[in-house]
């Protein structure tokens, strides 16, 4: 039996892939520079063919306009029919100092407005942070292990794919998703998620969400280029000053084994929606089947100990 | 607009878990934040009353094929009977409930496709096939009154499946991320042990004839299920709240007075004689039935609340981090099994 937790090297070998299979592939998605475009979003609508999500639980929650009032997002979030979510959170943070070079000219301020510098500490100025939210095609996947007909499968490249033409639309994967991804499709009764362009990557091609980012805050390649890439921008953006940058999924030790898709954030996981400890529930299914057994077993002691007891 | 941290006052009382209660150092409350309050989790798309009815019958009749082969065995034509037929229709009516609760009915078969024992529904599903089969063979038999001997042995091969029947769907809704179902994985089999046989029990109550056995398998039942529930609530940390609180609470509240009364009717309609004892114990069977078909409902509720409501998930895993970063060897992250 395949592993269900820990770090995994090759998680393709591990189901099954014979030697020469392709190395597995992912996304960095580098959300310092992402610019909340949408780029991608509506990249993967178009190649994937997607319907809009509709307005409701378990889409964009919004008024009748599809309006969610949370920032420029009116997506809400990843979807059956949305595989690439931009998140955009506003957050009022203490101003930097970068007090402004006096011109000598007069100016006018708004009445109350604190400005940087000049021994305030209380100064707070905005910031924005914009992050591509995806499947994180886990190394220990869930939605894979609890498929109970073999619909979602591990790919040649690495990646957990629905087969549509399998799935019963049984839904037990979508609570099984740490991260909340997978969904069933309204009127269809299947689940959807990322394919992270399954029928691209034959051939040859990037996924259409990172061919479409502009600001390649999005990144796509052999998931061990990828990991390089990010630690050394990570370092960058340290040796630049930006402390609070860390990186998401990254580690092949946490409780997913590494996600296939990872991210540099600049706050804490659930500022952007992300679970901050995620664990496949798997890892905990050996010691479920021994309570079940154990269970099991007073089931049927209680009943032949009644029967045992004879009659009154 | 709005500002996207929803930011919430420490106003639970911090619970410790795992082994060993020495003095460890207190981690301090964590913050909760989220995305604009949305869910972190998709909660289950599962349906009522699809899915907790299908948790209820599997009970039921998980318990009733044990107790109609060893009747049968032992000579109580009464509880055999009932027994047969109560396996064969909670297993016949929980498979239709699954098969409604589908996105695709038509493609039910593919449950079948594959074996998989890290799929607690594949396993499940090879589990009710061929008790489903078995139990309804034995039921036919019964009501045509023919073949008792391949009668007694399809009986008594139900009869083996039943138990498993009864607890592979607390796996099945302890194997996902939802905080309530996730947490209690350890004490979840117990608590549907429980309910299923103060079910099955309380259905053998309905019987004809001496009941003794029916009687005494639902009252221990339902101590079962009483106290693995307390034991459930107490251990699993900040997701008992969604077992307390809100609708589950109710509901799970109203169940637990129900398998009260029902036991100690049962009980009672042991020391009664004639017509009024067998009256009180029909009573009290179809008060124990109510009551386990609102627990599962009940805990399918804290379930979707757990789930829908992003610090369940946050909060506990935030906790879990900060105490891994004061104490990288006591790592919460593996679990003490």
């Amino acid at each position: 039996m395949a592993s269900l937790s820990g770090p995994l090297a090759d998680p393709s070998a591990d189901a099954g892939y014979a030697d020469g299979h392709p190395p597995r592939v992912g996304f960095f998605t580098d959300t310092s520079v992402c610019i909340g475009c949408k780029a991608c979003e509506v990249a993967c609508k178009e190649w994937n063919a997607l319907p809009a999500d509709g307005v409701g639980d378990h889409g964009a929650a919004g008024d009748v306009l599809g309006l969610t009032g949370m920032s420029y997002d009116n997506t809400g979030g990843l979807g059956a029919s949305t595989y690439r979510h931009v998140a955009f959170v506003e957050q009022r943070v203490p101003a930097r100092d970068s007090s402004p070079v006096d011109l000598g000219m007069p100016s006018a301020q708004l009445p109350g407005a604190v400005q940087p510098g000049a021994g305030r500490e209380d100064a707070t100025e905005v910031r924005w942070l914009m992050s591509s939210d995806v499947c994180k095609h886990c190394t220990h996947a869930a939605c894979l292990d609890v498929c109970p007909t073999g619909a979602l499968i591990r790919t040649e490249h690495g990646t957990v794919l629905v087969q549509e033409d399998i799935c019963n639309g049984c839904g037990y994967c979508i609570p099984a998703c740490p991260y909340g991804v997978i969904d069933q499709r309204e009127g269809d009764g299947r689940a959807f998620k990322c394919t992270m362009c399954q029928d691209r990557l034959g051939a040859g091609l990037a996924p259409a969400c990172a061919t479409a980012c502009p600001t390649e805050s999005i990144q796509f390649g052999p998931l061990d280029e990828l990991r390089e890439r990010a630690d050394a921008r990570l370092a960058e953006l340290h040796g630049r000053g930006v402390g609070e940058a860390r990186l998401y999924g990254r580690d092949p030790d946490d409780g997913v084994g590494g996600d296939g898709a990872f991210f540099l954030l600049l706050d804490e996981p659930e500022v952007y929606g992300l679970p901050p400890d995620p664990v496949v529930t798997t890892r905990d299914l050996p010691s479920m089947w021994r309570h079940a057994a154990g269970a099991a077993l007073a089931v049927a002691g209680v009943v032949a100990a009644a029967f045992l007891g004879g009659r009154r | 607009m709005s500002a996207p941290e929803h930011r919430t006052a420490a106003g639970t009382p911090r619970r410790r878990r795992g082994k060993g209660g020495g003095e460890r150092l207190m981690v301090p409350e964590a913050e909760f934040t989220s995305y604009y309050g949305r869910p972190i989790l998709k909660p289950p798309v599962w349906k009522v009353p699809d899915v907790p009815a299908y948790l209820y019958l599997g009970g039921l009749a998980g318990v009733s094929a044990p107790l109609a082969a060893l009747a049968d065995l032992t000579g109580w034509p009464g509880l055999r009977r009932l027994g047969r037929l109560a396996a064969a229709g909670g297993a016949t009516v929980s498979v239709g409930f699954l098969v409604h609760d589908l996105g695709r009915p038509e493609r039910f078969p593919h449950m079948l496709r594959v074996l998989k024992v890290t799929s607690p529904l594949s396993v499940g599903s090879w589990i009710l096939a061929p008790f489903g089969a078995l139990a309804g063979a034995t039921a036919a038999a019964e009501v045509l009154g023919v073949a008792p001997r391949p009668a007694r042995l399809s009986g008594l091969a139900a009869g083996a499946l039943g138990p498993a029947l009864t607890t592979y769907t607390a796996v099945l809704v302890a194997d996902t991320a939802v905080p309530a179902w996730h947490e209690g994985f350890r004490e979840l089999p117990f608590v549907f042990a429980g309910s299923a046989l103060a079910s099955g029990g309380g259905a053998g109550l309905l019987a004809s004839g001496d009941v003794t056995p029916a009687r005494r398998i639902a009252v221990a039942g339902a101590v079962l299920e009483l106290a693995s529930t307390a034991v459930l609530e107490r251990r699993i940390g900040f997701a008992a709240k969604a077992y307390r609180t809100g609708r589950a609470g109710a509901v799970l509240t109203a169940a637990r007075a129900g398998t009260v009364a029902g036991a100690l009717g049962a009980l009672a309609s042991g020391f009664l004689r004639g017509r009024r004892g067998r009256a009180l114990g029909a009573v009290s069977g179809l008060l124990l039935n109510a009551a386990s078909a609102a627990t599962r409902y009940g805990i399918f509720e804290a379930g979707m609340t757990s789930a829908r409501d992003p610090e369940y998930t946050v909060r506990p895993q935030r906790e879990r981090l900060e105490a891994r970063r004061e104490d990288p060897a006591n790592g919460a992250l593996a679990h003490t099994w």
